[in-house]
């Protein structure tokens, strides 16, 4: 039973991932119209602002001190992190708990890459075939990860989750039961996730201005006809949706050290997610990513995959495919929506 | 060479009646029968123009040992490539171009090719017709297999469905098909691989050097790429006819307004799935060479980026014309053939005429768009053809063409 | 002389989500005849319409055409049986020359649903030609056959739309408020294009809002209300019906 538990907060934490970009993914499709093969990217630039900052949080200052020696007799390095010179305890806290700082700032900054996206580049895309959007985005995906790739190289780099949040815990108290150890970390993000997903929900459910969105998403031409900017407010949501992936990317760091490739990845499958969940349901893409997550960590399990080898690469596109046959629109779709 | 005929070759015939009161015009004859004398009737394609087009580009393909040796790309290892990409994006063509149908998978199709190639190497013989063959033949296999699937759906969820495949054959090479593909290290021809039908006819299976050959001649260099060369040209005599075939023109009905052509009386979903089948038997022809010329086999070929490269060979040079593909393949493996090898060394001489100080900072700027950054200067290049041509080369070509026509009049 | 019934909707249903768009239909097209189906908006006319063409299954009831019945049947099968359709908004093929967009039909109607025809060129099929280039004639577009249909005035492509189905001589038009959102000019010359293919004696079911083109061209009305019929007749009696003019709120225009 706690193998199975164990398999299953495994698999969440994956699927928070897949659940917030999915959830960005259907918020630019079911309002702009959009598909956006650039959000793994911002899923990707959302995990580089954590490195960054983790970087540039820990830029040392490296002056010589004559009075130590090195076994070779030159004088040793004495480094001191520019954080700790500064601000002392307060700059090792900082330190420690850089993704938290990376957290803060990839709000606005995302926001604004969002939002420079939308109107630099997305919106000339809206009247033209899906095709073409898949196209550019997909050409705009390339070239940010080309320049992470320039910028960071093309290995994985590893960011630590703060000290505090290192360990494991054992969370089998809560189910009464022993021995199941869970890193606090992946906790983390998972209440991350839900958090997250829950204030997309209630702004778009208990804001007037979210209110409007979700009207705008069911019929745009009436919004319009009643003089309201629906412009304006989906290059907002567009930004909501690249803030929502960023901060997706800039917490799974610890889990997963990101490279330039993660954003595509990431995406393939939350495609995946979202056609799964159904194109167009915000309760779907949620549903789905958390479901294809915990689907894809049972998957991995060595007695499935003693029975199905390789099963767990492939069980996401498996049943992707039997979802488009069977129900083409999705766990939570509507009907009517983009069905073929 | 594209795809509507030209107007300025058609003389007309003004009819007396050709204006609107023909709407009005008193028509009791017998309904809609044929009438006794065919109306005069001018060719939509004049049959002329397709073969003087087809020669040219054979020559062409044929000479670019010789018209390649200013651009530095006349060495048979580039000029394969060029030919092999070439009949892939041509294929791939054939299904985007023509139907609108984007698919992101065509590199799982290339894959098969190869390793259906390099197994028949290993298996039945060196020669390359029946690796060719079995290139095709499996290649062909596997996109109708996943094209029946994907094509019960359209537009976006049809590239999605797709992109999983793609991905799906991917992650299988490398991990449960392992004993088929050999994983990471690639399927290579050995010297003493079983082959069969040589040791029937040599008496014997082993070689000393183990190339793919035709009838005796060793396909590397110029006489593999003149090998490629003249599958290239059948490829694009077979794309040629079917552009202009009734066939051709229910897929363009297809990609313009597939509901009318369900009403007027098309099934349409087999016209499609004929197209992609064709089209991944021209990439299974292109991985089936790519086997050839380098007789190793590597699943990093099925990779969505490869699938993706070819998309963009096909926009670059104009989707749904007849050249365009092949002129979007040349120029990315040119580019990516030099831009590739530029590193700061290099640069440093090409920009040898800037004074000492501002060459750091000119190198500095250009270095990231070139050599490893090659990709970047891709995608760059991908996004602007996209936003402001998205005809391709093709595309542009004709608008300058029209400029100067128009110059010409005025 | 029992008149020959080319299209019989029988006691059909439909209901979406509980919503009852059709109500025991029961609607005889006679061949040769041209059948109009009015009614006010959401009266279930564009349903009715997508259940004969195969767009809808209805829930019960079957619609027969010809001795075939065609409940269930795909679009291109039931076009294949002799029903052509006109769309509310002109569907055509942009991309394709004039000439193109009729001689694919025509191809359809020749060979089938289904022929791969790969290798032979388009210019040899002489036969398709010629009856595609007699059809544009005869509807006035000729001269324009080269040009790029998306170049089209909305007219002519309504015109283009035409002789794609008349090139198929089809048994049965079926038109979906065929004059929407024309001009008065337009709105006159499509009726005096459909006199003159009713002279011919094909059987047409137009769905229609304008009482001017129903009154000039209908032989017989059904009038559609809430998912049912509520009267049937010729135009002038239909006119004169009191039910009718209730469902309308205020009479015809």
């Amino acid at each position: 039973m706690d193998a199975i538990i164990l398999q299953i907060l495994n698999g969440l934490d994956k699927g928070g991932a897949y659940a917030l970009i999915a959830l960005g993914l259907t918020l630019t499709f079911g309002t702009l119209g959009v598909v956006n093969f650039a959000h793994g990217a911002l899923f990707m630039l959302g995990a580089f602002t954590s490195v960054l900052v983790s970087q540039a949080l820990r830029l040392e200052s490296v002056t010589l001190d004559p009075t130590k020696t090195t076994p070779w007799g030159t004088p040793m390095e004495v480094r001191v992190p520019y954080m700790e010179a500064w601000f002392g305890d307060f700059g090792t806290l900082m330190m420690d708990y850089s993704i938290v700082v990376a957290v803060i700032l990839v709000i606005p900054t995302m926001l604004l890459f969002g939002v420079l996206m939308e109107r630099g580049l997305i919106r000339y895309f809206y009247k033209r075939t899906h095709a073409e959007q898949i196209l550019v985005t997909f050409g705009l995906a390339i070239v940010l990860g080309e320049i992470i790739k320039a910028t960071f190289g093309a290995n994985p780099i590893p960011v630590s989750a703060p000290e505090a949040l290192r360990g494991s815990t054992d969370i089998g108290a809560l189910f009464g039961m022993e021995g199941i150890t869970y890193p606090w970390w992946r906790l983390v993000y998972l209440l991350s996730s839900v958090v997250i997903i829950g204030s997309v929900f209630a702004f778009l459910n208990l804001t007037t201005y979210g209110m409007v969105v979700r009207a705008g998403m069911a019929d745009r031409e009436t919004v319009q006809l009643l003089g309201i900017n629906i412009g304006k407010r989906f290059t907002i949501v567009f930004g909501i949706a690249a803030v929502v992936a960023g901060l997706a990317g800039a917490l799974y760091v610890p889990i997963l050290p990101p490279n330039y490739n993660i954003g595509m990845d990431f995406l393939v499958l939350s495609f995946v997610v979202v056609v799964v969940g159904g194109m167009g349901s915000l309760p779907g893409a949620v549903v789905a990513g958390f479901l294809l997550g915990v689907l894809q960590s049972f998957a991995s399990l060595t007695e499935v995959k003693d029975i199905f080898p390789g099963i767990d690469q492939i069980i996401i596109y498996l049943v992707a495919v039997v979802v488009l046959l069977a129900r083409p629109r999705g766990l939570l779709g509507r009907k009517g929506v983009m069905e073929a | 060479m594209d795809s509507t005929p030209d107007k300025t070759m058609m003389t007309e015939n003004r009819s007396p009646a050709a204006d609107t009161s023909a709407f009005t015009r008193e028509n009791t004859d017998t309904p809609s029968r044929l009438p006794p004398q065919a109306p005069q009737m001018e060719p939509l394609w004049p049959a002329n123009r397709d073969v003087i087009m087809t020669v040219l580009f054979a020559v062409a393909v044929f000479a670019m040992p010789i018209w390649l040796q200013p651009f530095g790309a006349a060495y048979p290892d580039l000029m394969q490539r060029f030919v092999i990409f070439g009949i892939f994006a041509i294929g791939f063509n054939i299904l985007f171009g023509l139907t609108g149908y984007l698919s992101f998978g065509h590199a799982a199709f290339l894959g098969v090719g190869s390793y259906a190639a390099v197994w028949s190497f290993k298996l039945f013989s060196l020669n390359i017709i029946p690796a060719l063959a079995m290139a095709i033949f499996f290649a062909g296999i596997l996109s109708l297999a996943i094209g029946y699937i994907s094509l019960r759906r359209s537009g976006i969820y049809f590239s999605i469905l797709t992109l999983a495949f793609a991905q799906m054959c991917y992650n299988l090479a490398y991990s449960v098909l392992t004993p088929i593909t050999n994983g990471e290290t690639g399927l290579r021809v050995l010297r003493d691989d079983p082959r069969i039908i040589d040791a029937a006819i040599y008496g014997t299976n082993e070689v000393a050097v183990p190339r793919a050959d035709f009838f005796g001649i060793t396909m590397t260099g110029n006489a593999g790429f003149y090998a490629c060369a003249v599958c290239l040209v059948i490829a694009f005599i077979i794309a040629l006819r079917i552009s202009r075939s009734p066939f051709g023109m229910m897929l363009r009905g297809i990609k313009s307004n597939q509901v009318r052509m369900n009403y007027i009386g098309f099934n349409t979903r087999p016209y499609t799935l004929v197209a992609f089948v064709i089209s991944g038997m021209f990439a299974g022809l292109a991985g089936g060479l790519l086997a050839m010329v380098d007789p190793l086999a590597g699943a990093e070929r099925m990779q969505w980026t490869a699938s993706g490269e070819v998309v963009l060979m096909t926009i670059l040079g104009g989707a749904g014309t007849l050249i365009g593909p092949f002129l979007g393949a040349v120029i990315i493996k040119y580019f990516e053939n030099i831009f590739s090898a530029l590193g700061d060394t290099t640069l440093m001489n090409v920009f040898s005429f800037v004074p000492e100080g501002a060459r750091d900072f000119v190198v500095a700027i250009v270095s990231p768009f070139v050599g490893e950054g090659w990709h970047l200067t891709l995608g760059i290049m991908f996004v602007l053809v996209v936003c402001f041509l998205p005809g391709g080369l093709i595309e542009g070509f004709r608008r300058i063409g029209r400029m100067f026509r128009a110059k010409k009049e005025s | 002389m029992v008149a020959n019934r080319v299209l019989h909707v029988a006691d059909v249903q439909k209901s979406f989500a509980g919503l009852k768009a059709l109500t025991d239909i029961d609607l005889e097209i006679e061949e040769g005849k041209t059948h109009a189906i009015i009614g006010p908006n959401g009266a279930g006319k564009s349903t009715l319409l997508n259940v004969c063409v195969g767009r809808l299954a209805p829930d019960r009831g079957a619609v027969v055409f010809d001795g075939d019945v065609i409940t269930g049947k795909t679009p291109y099968q039931i076009n294949q049986l002799g029903i052509a359709r006109v769309f509310q908004t002109p569907e055509i093929f942009a991309d394709l020359t004039v000439l193109q967009n009729v001689m694919a039909p025509a191809f359809a109607k020749r060979d089938g649903q289904l022929r791969l025809n790969m290798w032979s060129g388009l210019d040899s099929a002489k036969d398709i030609r010629a009856e595609a280039e007699h059809t544009l004639a005869d509807l006035g577009l000729a001269e324009k056959r080269h040009e790029d249909a998306s170049a089209l005035s909305r007219g002519d492509k309504r015109r283009l739309e035409l002789a794609m189905c008349l090139v198929q001589h089809p048994k049965l038009l079926l038109l979906d408020e065929p004059t929407a959102g024309m001009s008065r000019l337009d709105t006159n010359r499509t009726i005096d294009l459909l006199k003159r293919i009713k002279e011919r004696g094909m059987t047409k079911v137009i769905i229609e809002h304008d009482m001017h083109v129903v009154f000039s061209l209908a032989d017989k009305v059904s009038v559609l209300a809430q998912g049912k019929i509520i009267a049937e007749g010729t135009p002038d009696e239909v006119r004169a019906n009191p039910k009718v003019q209730e469902a309308y709120l205020g009479g015809a225009h």
